[in-house]
């Protein structure tokens, strides 16, 4: 009973979406306020009956009801409970669920909080959200259909992906998506912008928290799924360019240069048209993500779910979406004003040229994701493109564009004075070049890259305090939250590069045999095997090691990396133990049996600084959030209510 | 008691043994670190086949075992780098490097990105030159701007 009833809200929530998106669009073009009125409690309506759907998804799963073909594939029940409801989002037809309920929550969103925006506006943002779901909505009901049943239902379920059974699987998926699909909203403003034809500031001032909150929950999202890989996978990389990765990723480094064009927007009238082209890329990238997961093009580390003939579906929406919306921006475009003037060295141009190498990294990223595939598809035989070639052709884009950070905000709109940012500049880059010589000679050996890495990292971390303390003494102690969000994620940058270069430079990996009582030493570290014995889970049997840290013969704590053989899965999994600390990690995964004396290999790591990699991207996304909470876009509100009183007065 | 030589040296020989066992330095599975770092170097470029996208070095996988132990042996006997990742691309094809060889098929692989750039900061460039020749002249001129403030200042006071 209850998968039928999420079955018909699913049916309930494709017609709601239908009206959302047509009627309210209509209603615009023709100024008939019943139907602009319909936009805000259709997309409620939607959302509500999405949400009923996935919570009679997530009872079958929790309820273990295998009659459910998809609760069959992608669960058992000696699953644990949390599993079980995040196996909801385990597989194919769930991952979609998850994804458009995602988007009818940023749609309910946007109707509850818009009231200072003008009714036709929400209409038609409201609309274009209405009409991307459609697409997933069909394509969930048509060739995806998570409550299909299974007659006869099968006796037990045949467990969901053992790679999956981690608390990452709980957090990672709902925060990547938020921030995937949250571009959906900026779409939708800069669509509904050029429908009208009223591309002005305003309309980058409504756009900007969206995208910016959606460009935060994709950071944190994208960390989540790094540290996640860092920890399961047992090779202890944190980013290995897989094209699932990638994925994610395009969509992040668009919506970076957007949130950076959108503030040219706002503030100076300017490249209205780039901006939106920004946000149609942003989205678009999203949609070729889900394509490039959802329809098993890729194999790699996280194409699950695979079937072809659904690729062609979000094939066919992706070039619908893209194929319209660039028809609607070549047919409005040329009536967009220019905007204000700016001298060549402005923060302007320097803001531009932050969008020409994102823009340039977003392509190179795209271009090694997909070329494997195209050369495949051609014929011409198969090729892996790795993080070899990514780290070469990312790093040379990527470093001027570090460097500009620390020179970007100091510059003044419209015109800026080289002499002045060059005076303000010049501790920074004494600091700068002083921990690019001796930082690497501290932690070990100089080498230029770690160099490099050092001098970035010290040069933007410096310039943003400086800048932090000369903006304290000017405003007599205070900033607004918009310009602290500002320099916490350029800071959190500068973190995140300190991470990257400490840890690529100096970690130190060993591969060892090791019986009970054998010690190994790392990065300082003594590491002693106590033992290794089988233990019981829930749905899986592991070999569980127990290792004593200690230092200078001190014990620190002891930590347990365990192999497990679920029961459903042939390949065993590697569970890593890691004692994290605030400057280092030591990383131990067992291996496997070497003989029959008890012997294991066994992998250990000693990782300096590498949770900054992931304190840093938490350090943007915080940064994020301060920028979306700017009391700037909540003044709106009130000026808007205050206004007929002063009008009248 | 001849046995007496035999038996101490038997002891001597456990001690010997259990001491290893029990309080001795864990074995590397490589004994040359410099073996050790150039293996790592060469399995990172290399993509374990049987496994989903992981390199030979990341992955624990019995085929990856495998080729690093291969790997190391042909370190062992003087092979260059170059040497042992053309064996892999003849054993395996290009499929196997994580490099991708370039050759005309990868030409627009390699060269896309430089592309990209010069093609972004030249559009750059040409956009900045041709928005400044465009761009209107001040919306005021000089003297009307003195006005201005001389209107300012009087409603000031």
């Amino acid at each position: 009973m209850t998968p039928e009833l999420g079955h018909f809200a699913l049916i309930l929530a494709f017609v709601a979406t239908l009206m959302q998106g047509v009627l309210p669009l209509i209603g615009a073009q023709r100024s008939q306020a019943q139907w602009i009125a319909l936009a805000r409690p259709a997309a409620q309506t939607h959302f509500l009956l999405l949400a009923f759907s996935f919570a009679c998804l997530a009872q079958s799963f929790l309820a273990n009801d295998f009659s459910v073909a998809y609760v069959a594939q992608n669960s058992n029940t000696q699953l644990p409970a949390i599993y079980r409801f995040a196996a909801v989002w385990g597989g194919h037809e769930g991952s979609l669920l998850l994804w458009v309920l995602m988007l009818s929550g940023w749609g309910a969103a946007v109707s509850v909080t818009s009231r200072q925006l003008p009714e036709v506006m929400v209409a038609r943002v409201l609309a274009v959200l209405g009409l991307v779901s459609v697409g997933m909505l069909a394509f969930i009901l048509f060739t995806s259909n998570p409550f299909a049943r299974l007659l006869p239902a099968a006796a037990e379920g045949s467990d969901l992906n053992p790679l999956l059974q981690d608390p990452g699987l709980v957090f990672h998926p709902p925060m990547l998506y938020m921030g995937y699909v949250g571009f959906a909203v900026a779409f939708a403003f800069a669509i509904a912008a050029l429908i009208s034809g009223r591309l002005d500031a305003a309309w980058a001032r409504w756009s900007r928290p969206w995208t910016t909150a959606a460009w935060c929950f994709l950071t944190i999202g994208i960390a989540m799924g790094s540290w996640w890989a860092y920890y399961e996978l047992g090779w202890g990389g944190w980013w290995f360019w897989d094209p699932v990765e990638n994925a994610s990723f395009m969509p992040w480094l668009a919506g970076t240069a957007l949130i950076h064009s959108l503030a040219i927007t706002e503030k100076r009238g300017a490249f209205k048209n780039w901006t939106v082209l920004l946000a149609i890329a942003a989205f678009s990238l999203s949609l070729l993500g889900t394509f490039l997961v959802r329809s098993g093009v890729l194999t790699s580390v996280h194409a699950f779910a695979s079937d072809p003939s659904r690729g062609v579906f979000i094939l066919l929406l992706l070039g619908v979406v893209i194929g319209s919306s660039l028809a609607l921006f070549a047919w409005r475009a040329p009536k967009v004003s220019a905007g204000g003037a700016f001298a060549l060295v402005s923060r302007e141009t320097m803001l531009l040229i932050n969008n020409v190498l994102l823009v340039v990294a977003t392509g190179s990223v795209l271009l090694g994701t997909l070329y494997p595939l195209l050369i495949d598809a051609l014929g011409l035989g198969k090729l892996s493109v790795g993080p070899p070639y990514f780290n070469t052709v990312f790093v040379p884009v990527v470093v001027p564009l570090l460097m500009l950070i620390a020179v970007g905000p100091l510059a003044r709109w419209k015109q800026a004075d080289l002499r002045d940012m060059a005076r303000r500049l010049r501790l920074s880059f004494v600091l700068a070049l002083l921990a690019g010589i001796i930082l690497p000679q501290l932690m070990g050996t100089w080498t230029p890259m770690t160099a490099l890495g050092c001098l970035l990292a010290v040069w933007i971390a410096s310039s943003t305090v400086f800048q932090i303390v000369e903006r304290l003494k000017i405003g007599g102690g205070s900033a607004p939250t918009s310009f602290w969000g500002m320099h916490l994620a350029h800071f959190g940058i500068a973190v995140f590069v300190l991470g990257v270069t400490l840890v690529g430079g100096y970690q130190e990996e060993k591969d060892v045999r090791m019986q009970t009582g054998d010690v190994v030493s790392v990065g300082g570290y003594q590491l002693r095997l106590l033992s290794i014995s089988a233990a019981p889970g829930p749905n899986y049997r592991a070999s569980v090691g127990e290792f004593e840290l200690s230092k200078n013969g001190r014990v620190l704590k002891t930590l347990h990396p365990e192999k497990r053989q679920y029961f459903s899965s042939q390949m065993p999994m590697t569970e890593a133990a890691i004692d994290a600390g605030f400057t280092r990690d030591i990383y131990v995964s067992l291996g496997e049996p070497l003989d029959q004396q008890g012997a294991w290999s066994v992998r250990v790591y000693f990782k300096p600084f590498v949770d900054w990699i992931w304190g840093g991207c938490l350090l943007m996304a915080a940064g994020g959030f301060l920028a979306v909470f700017d009391r700037r876009y909540r003044l709106r509100v009130k000026a808007a209510a205050s206004l007929p009183a002063s009008a009248t007065a | 008691m001849r046995r007496w030589p035999v038996l101490l040296m038997l002891f001597a020989l456990v001690a010997l043994v259990a001491g290893g066992v029990f309080a001795g330095e864990a074995a590397p599975l490589a004994t040359n670190e410099a073996v050790e770092k150039r293996l790592m170097a060469i399995s990172e470029e290399l993509r374990c086949l049987v496994c989903q996208n992981e390199s030979i070095a990341g992955s624990q996988a019995d085929l990856a075992n495998d080729l690093r132990r291969e790997i190391r042996k042909m370190i062992g006997e003087g092979k260059t780098d170059r040497e042992i990742l053309d064996f892999m691309v003849a054993r395996y094809g290009d499929f196997v490097r994580y490099r991708p060889p370039v050759k005309p098929s990868t030409w627009a692989l390699w060269g896309g990105p430089f592309i990209l750039l010069a093609g972004g900061l030249g559009a750059l460039v040409f956009f900045l030159r041709r928005r400044n020749r465009m761009a209107p002249p001040p919306i005021l001129s000089e003297e009307q701007r003195r006005h201005a403030a001389a209107l300012l200042d009087q409603s000031d006071t």
